[in-house]
C-alpha cells in the first residue's frame, strides 16, 4: 500500500511540475493573435447554445459575423454563465485576455458589464436588452414586438375559438411588450379575440411549458405561442391538434401541422456591423433598437394552412412596419382597466416601451404585480 | 366542463408519471437502507440515452429500454462507491447528480436538434368510449399503464413476497440479516440498480413521451421532487402515487387558476405544490408510529459486513 | 486469492492526509484519458483546470469569493450532519438571509451609518435561522422528516425572492426590470484585496469556520451532537435531548446559510436579484462531506470545490470545451475523493487461498433464502 501511495504522490507532483512548465505554451499569448488588426470578439451566453431559443440565435449571429469578416476576426464564447456575480468574472476574463469586443447577451449581465467596462476602458462592450451604457458600453435590443404584432394578425385570422394562449416565463417588460403587441395584432383583425397568459416562472422547463400549453388548450385556446426557451409549447400544440407560433427560432420541425409561423431573431448583421466599426475605429456607444427594418426580426415562412389572403395581409403590414407607416403601439391603446394609455394618432415612446408593465385590453387576467 | 375535467385529469397523470417512476425506484433503494440522492442525475442520463437511441434507431421502445439500462448503470457507480467503497451515501448521491447532469449534457450535445414523435396514447377499445373515465383512465400512453402495473407489482413484492420481506429486513437491520447469512450487500446492489433503472424510466418518460426533445437539464428538479415524495409517502408505494398526483395535480390546478385570470401573484400560485406537500406530510407524520413502522431504520448508514 | 476489505482497528491518520492526494492523482489520470478522448492535450487540460484560474491575484481573489459561501454553509450544515440531521434546505435559507439583510439595506437606503452593515449580517443570519426553524419545528413537534420540508422550502424561498424583486422591491428607476436598487457603499462589504473582488465576507467565513471548530472540538454541545449522531441510544441514555439537537443542528445550518446569503448580495452581487446563488446550498453539502464534516477539512474542501468551478469556466475559455465537460470532471473528482476515503477506515488485505475443507464448511452454513 505504501509504495502505491508514494507512486501516486510522485505522479501528482510530476504532473504539477510538468503542467507549470507547459504554462507558457498553453497560455493564450496576446501576441499570437497574428497581425494586430485581427479583432478578438467574445460572447457571453446565459444558456447552452442548443438547437433553438435565445442563445442559439445569438450564436447564429456570431457564426454569420465570422463568415462575413473571415480572417479579420476570431471569436470565442462561453455558455451557461449564470447572471449576477459569476458573470463579472467571465466578462473580466475576456477583457483581461485582450479581447477587443465583448457581447454580453442577457439582461442580468448589465451591472457586471458596467463594472468590468470601468476597469477596462480600452475594451468595447455591447450589452443586450439593458438600459445602462457608457463610453465603451453600447446597448442593443430588437423590436421583438413588431414580429409579435404580425404573428398576432396570423393568429387573429386563424383562430376559431377566438382564444389564444401565451406561455410566458417572467413578467419583465420585454415579455409584456410581446404579449401586448400580439394581442393588439390579433384584435386588429379580430376584435373578439382574447389572450390568456400563464407564467411558468422559469425560462427553461420544457415539462412546465408543456403543462401550461395543455392547460391553455383545455381552457379553449386554439393558438398557442410562448416566450420561453424550449420548443415544448409547439410540440404540445401539435399533439393536441391546435396551432402554434414559435419564438426565437423557426420551430416548424417540432410541429409540422401546428406551426403557423415564428418570430425569429437575427443578430448577424448587427454583430458584423459593430465588429466592422471597431475594426475601422468608427464605433461609438449607441442604444440600438433594431426591428423588421434592420432585419433583426423576421417572420418565419408561413405554414401552408395559412390562406393566401391572410399571407398577403401580413406581407402588407410587414411592409408598413418596415417603412415606418405602421407602429404596433400607436394609439388608441387602452389598458385592461379601460384607461387610455396612448392617444389616437400618437405612438409610444421607446422609453415607455422599455418600461412597460401593464396589459392591453384583451389580455385576460391580472398582471402578477 | 367535462372536457375541462378530462383535461385536468390527463394533465395531472402526465405531470405525475415521471415522478411515480423515479419515486418508486428510490423507494425500493431506500427500503434496503440506502439513500441515493442522485436521482436527478440518473433521470437525465436515462433521458438522454433513451432519446439518443430512439433518434438513431427509430424505435421508441428500444429507447425506453436503453434509458432504464443507462439509469441502472449510473446507479451501479453509486453502488460501488457506497456499498463497496463505504463512501458516505449523501455525498456520493450528490456527486452522482453533478456527474449525471454533466454527462447527460455532454452526450446530448449532438441531439439537441432532433424532434421525435413520442409514444402515443392507447385508446382501449370499447372502454375508452365511456364517459369521463373513458378518455382518461382508458386512453393513456403505454408508460402510464406500466406505472400502474409497477405500483401493483412493487406493493405485492414488498408486502406479500418473501424477497420483499428480506429487503425490508435488510433495511431495518442489516447486521441481523447479515448474521443470519443473507447477502446484504448483494441485495442492496440489486435494490440500487432497480432504483437507477426506474429513474432512467422516469427520464425516458420525459424525453420520449411528455416532451419528445432533448435539452440539457430538462428534468428541471423532478428528481429532487421524487426524493421528497418517497419521504412524503412514508415509504409506502401507494402513497408514492398519491403524492406524485397530488404534486402534479396542484401544479396543474395553479396553472388553470392563472389561465382563468384570477388575481393572485403567480409566484404564490407556483409555490402551492410545495406547500401542499409539506402540509399533507405534516398531517401524515403526526402519528409517530406510522413513521416508525415504515421508515427503514438503517437508511443512510454505511454497512460493512466484515466489521 | 481474493481481496478482502477489512476494518482497521483505528482510523489511519496517515491515510486521512494521503487520501485526497490519491484521489487527485486518480482524477488526473482519468483526466488524461478523458482529455485524449475529447481531443485535447491532457497537460493543457490540467493547466486550464487547475493552474490558469489562480495564476494571478484576481484569480486567487475569485477563489476566495467562491469558497467563502461554500465553507460558511458547509460548517453550519456539518454541525447538523454530525447528528444525522439532514438539512437539504441551505439554498432556501441562503435566499431568505439575502432577503432579510437586503431588505434592511433597502429600508435604510439613505443611511450611511457604520452599523448598517453589521445589522444586515445579523439580519441575514436571523433570516436563515427563521427559515430553518420551520423544518426544526415540524420535526420536533410533528415528526415530519426534515429532508422533505427543507427541500420544498428551497423552492418557496426562491419564489418569495422572485416576487419581491419583481414587484414591491423593484428598483423604481430600473425600467421595471426584476432587480432591487444597487446597495449603497454603507451597505456593501468592503474589498479586502485591491484589484480583486475578495470582500470582507471571506473574513466572516473564516471566523465562522473557527467558531465551528471551537464548537465541534471544545464545546460540550458539540460533543453531545456527535454522540447523538454516532450512537443514538447511547445519547438517549445519557440524557442528551434529541429535540435540542435538532434545533441546534438546523439553526446552525440556517444561520450560516443566511450569513452566506447576505454576504453574496452585499458583496459581489450588490443588489437583490431573482437568483442570488448558483447552487451554493447544494454544493456546500458535498463540501461538508469531502471535508469529512470537520471545519478544517471543510476549509480545504471549499477551496478545492471553488477551484473546480473556476477550472470549468477556464476550460471553456482556453480549450473551447463545452460547459458539460465541467460537470463530468467535477463528478469524477468527487467520486475518487469519496472512494479514496475508504482507506482511512478500512484496508485491503489479500486473503490467502482458502483450503477446500474450510470453503465447504463455510458454504454449508450459508442460509438459502
Amino acid at each position: 500500500m505504501m509504495t502505491t501511495n508514494r507512486m501516486f504522490l510522485i505522479a501528482f507532483t510530476v504532473s504539477l511540475l510538468a503542467a507549470c512548465g507547459q504554462k507558457d505554451a498553453a497560455e493564450p499569448d496576446a501576441s499570437d493573435a497574428g497581425d494586430a488588426s485581427r479583432l478578438k470578439v467574445g460572447f457571453v451566453y446565459v444558456t447552452p447554445i442548443s438547437d433553438a431559443g435565445w442563445t442559439h440565435q445569438h450564436d447564429l449571429g456570431r457564426l454569420q459575423m465570422e463568415e462575413t469578416l473571415g480572417d479579420q476576426v476570431e471569436t470565442k464564447y462561453i455558455e451557461s454563465v449564470p447572471e449576477g456575480a459569476e458573470a463579472e468574472r467571465v466578462i473580466r476574463q475576456f477583457a483581461a485576455d485582450g479581447f477587443d469586443l465583448v457581447f454580453t447577451t442577457s439582461f442580468g449581465y448589465m451591472n457586471p458589464t458596467m463594472k468590468v467596462a470601468e476597469m477596462f476602458p480600452d475594451t468595447t462592450f455591447e450589452h443586450a436588452t439593458g438600459y445602462k451604457s457608457a463610453a465603451n458600453v453600447g446597448t442593443y435590443v430588437a423590436r421583438f414586438y413588431e414580429g409579435r404584432y404580425l404573428s398576432g394578425i396570423v393568429a387573429g385570422k386563424m383562430t376559431k375559438s377566438n382564444v389564444a394562449g401565451y406561455v410566458a416565463a417572467f413578467p419583465i417588460p420585454e415579455v409584456l411588450r410581446g404579449i401586448n403587441a400580439f394581442t393588439l395584432g390579433m384584435r386588429s383583425v379580430n376584435p373578439d379575440a382574447e389572450v390568456k397568459v400563464i407564467w411558468t416562472n422559469s425560462w427553461f422547463d420544457p415539462g412546465r411549458e408543456r403543462e401550461a400549453a395543455d392547460v391553455l388548450i383545455t381552457q379553449g385556446a386554439d393558438i398557442v405561442t410562448h416566450h420561453t426557451d424550449s420548443t415544448a409549447a409547439v410540440q404540445a400544440a401539435e399533439e393536441k391538434g391546435v396551432y402554434a407560433i414559435g419564438y426565437h427560432s423557426d420551430m416548424s420541425r417540432y410541429g409540422e401541422t401546428a406551426h403557423l409561423t415564428a418570430v425569429t431573431h437575427h443578430w448577424g448583421d448587427f454583430y458584423t456591423r459593430r465588429a466592422q466599426e471597431v475594426l475601422d475605429g468608427s464605433w461609438s456607444s449607441q442604444n440600438v433598437w433594431g426591428g423588421i427594418k434592420e432585419g433583426m426580426i423576421r417572420l418565419a415562412p408561413l405554414n401552408d394552412a395559412v390562406p393566401a389572403d391572410v399571407a398577403a395581409l401580413v406581407a402588407e403590414k410587414e411592409a408598413a412596419i418596415r417603412s415606418g407607416d405602421l407602429h404596433p403601439f400607436s394609439g388608441p391603446i387602452s389598458n385592461q382597466d379601460g384607461e387610455e394609455l396612448v392617444a389616437p394618432g400618437t405612438t409610444m415612446s421607446d422609453e415607455d416601451l422599455q418600461k412597460m408593465e401593464w396589459y392591453v385590453e384583451g389580455v385576460q387576467g391580472k398582471l402578477p404585480r | 366542463m367535462n372536457d375541462v375535467l378530462v383535461g385536468i385529469i390527463l394533465a395531472t397523470l402526465g405531470a405525475g408519471t415521471p415522478l411515480v417512476f423515479a419515486a418508486l425506484g428510490e423507494l425500493i433503494t431506500e427500503k434496503s437502507g440506502v439513500l441515493n440522492l442522485g436521482v436527478e442525475g440518473m433521470m437525465l442520463v436515462g433521458a438522454v440515452c433513451g432519446f439518443a437511441v430512439a433518434a438513431d434507431t427509430g424505435s421508441l421502445w428500444l429507447g425506453v429500454v436503453t434509458a432504464m439500462t443507462a439509469g441502472a448503470f449510473m446507479a451501479l457507480l453509486f453502488g460501488v462507491l457506497t456499498l463497496t467503497f463505504q463512501a458516505n451515501q449523501v455525498a456520493a448521491g450528490l456527486a452522482l447528480t453533478i456527474f449525471g447532469v454533466g454527462l447527460s449534457a455532454y452526450i446530448g450535445l449532438e441531439y439537441t436538434s432532433v424532434a421525435l414523435t413520442g409514444l402515443q396514447a392507447v385508446h382501449i377499445p370499447l372502454l375508452s368510449s365511456m364517459p369521463l373515465i373513458g378518455p382518461t383512465i382508458f386512453s393513456l400512453d403505454p408508460l402510464m399503464y406500466l406505472s400502474f402495473v409497477l405500483l401493483a407489482a412493487i406493493s405485492y413484492f414488498l408486502y406479500r413476497s418473501k424477497a420483499g420481506l428480506l429487503l425490508r429486513a435488510i433495511g431495518e437491520s442489516p447486521r441481523s440479516a447479515h448474521s443470519i447469512g443473507y447477502p446484504v450487500i448483494r441485495i442492496r446492489y440489486l435494490a440500487v440498480l432497480f432504483g437507477g433503472g426506474m429513474a432512467g424510466l422516469g427520464g425516458a418518460y420525459l424525453a420520449l413521451v411528455y416532451t419528445p426533445l432533448w435539452v440539457e437539464g430538462m428534468t428541471a428538479g423532478r428528481g429532487w421532487i421524487s426524493l421528497a415524495l418517497v419521504v412524503f409517502a412514508t415509504w409506502r408505494p401507494a402513497r408514492v402515487i398519491l403524492g406524485a398526483y397530488l404534486f402534479g395535480g396542484v401544479t396543474i390546478l395553479q396553472l388553470h387558476v392563472q389561465g382563468l385570470g384570477i388575481d393572485l401573484p403567480a409566484q404564490l400560485l407556483s409555490s402551492l405544490p410545495y406547500i401542499a406537500t409539506i402540509v399533507v406530510l405534516v398531517l401524515i407524520s403526526r402519528d409517530i408510529n406510522t413513521i416508525r413502522l415504515n421508515s427503514p431504520a438503517s437508511i443512510g448508514k454505511t454497512f460493512h459486513p466484515g466489521a | 486469492m481474493r481481496f478482502k476489505i477489512e476494518a482497521r482497528p483505528q482510523p489511519s491518520a496517515r491515510m486521512a492526509y494521503l487520501s485526497p492526494l490519491i484521489a487527485v492523482g486518480l482524477t488526473l489520470f482519468t483526466g488524461l484519458i478523458l482529455s485524449t478522448l475529447v481531443g485535447t492535450n491532457p497537460l493543457d487540460a490540467f493547466y486550464a483546470f487547475f493552474i490558469a484560474p489562480i495564476d494571478d491575484w484576481y484569480g486567487l481573489g475569485e477563489l476566495g469569493v467562491k469558497a467563502a459561501p461554500l465553507m460558511l454553509i458547509a460548517v453550519g450544515l456539518a454541525i447538523g450532519f454530525r447528528a444525522n440531521i439532514w438539512n437539504i434546505g441551505a439554498e432556501g435559507q441562503l435566499a431568505v438571509g439575502a432577503i432579510c439583510g437586503g431588505g434592511l439595506a433597502l429600508w435604510f437606503y439613505e443611511s450611511s451609518s457604520v452599523f448598517l452593515l453589521p445589522a444586515m449580517i445579523v439580519a441575514g443570519c436571523i433570516g436563515g435561522m427563521l427559515w430553518s426553524s420551520i423544518p426544526a419545528f415540524l420535526r420536533t413537534r410533528f415528526n415530519t422528516n426534515e429532508i422533505l420540508v427543507s427541500l420544498m422550502l428551497n423552492y418557496v424561498a426562491v419564489l418569495i425572492l422572485s416576487y419581491l424583486v419583481h414587484d414591491p422591491w423593484r428598483d423604481p428607476s430600473g425600467f421595471n426590470f426584476p432587480e432591487s436598487r444597487l446597495f449603497t457603499d454603507a451597505a456593501s462589504l468592503p474589498i479586502i484585496l485591491d484589484g480583486t473582488r475578495l470582500h470582507a465576507g471571506f473574513i466572516i467565513a473564516l471566523l465562522v469556520v473557527a467558531l465551528g471548530w471551537v464548537f465541534v472540538r471544545k464545546s460540550f454541545v458539540g460533543y453531545k451532537m456527535q454522540v447523538v449522531g454516532m450512537a443514538d441510544s447511547a445519547a438517549l441514555y445519557a440524557g442528551f435531548r434529541r429535540k435540542h439537537m435538532v434545533w441546534i443542528g438546523l439553526l446552525a445550518g440556517g444561520g450560516a446559510a443566511g450569513i452566506a446569503g447576505i454576504s453574496e448580495v452585499a458583496g459581489p452581487i450588490g443588489q437583490l436579484l431573482p437568483s442570488v446563488s448558483p447552487g451554493y446550498g447544494y454544493a456546500a453539502i458535498i463540501v461538508a462531506f469531502v471535508g469529512r464534516l470537520h471545519p478544517v477539512g471543510i476549509l480545504f474542501a471549499s477551496l478545492l470545490m471553488s477551484l473546480l468551478y473556476l477550472g470549468g469556466e477556464s476550460a471553456q475559455m482556453l480549450l473551447g470545451l463545452p460547459s458539460a465537460v465541467t460537470g463530468v470532471f467535477q463528478g469524477v473528482l468527487l467520486f475518487f475523493l469519496l472512494a479514496a476515503d475508504l482507506f482511512i477506515n478500512y484496508r485491503i488485505r489479500r486473503e490467502p487461498a482458502v483450503s477446500p475443507i474450510v470453503a465447504a464448511t463455510a458454504a454449508d452454513t450459508e442460509v438459502t433464502p
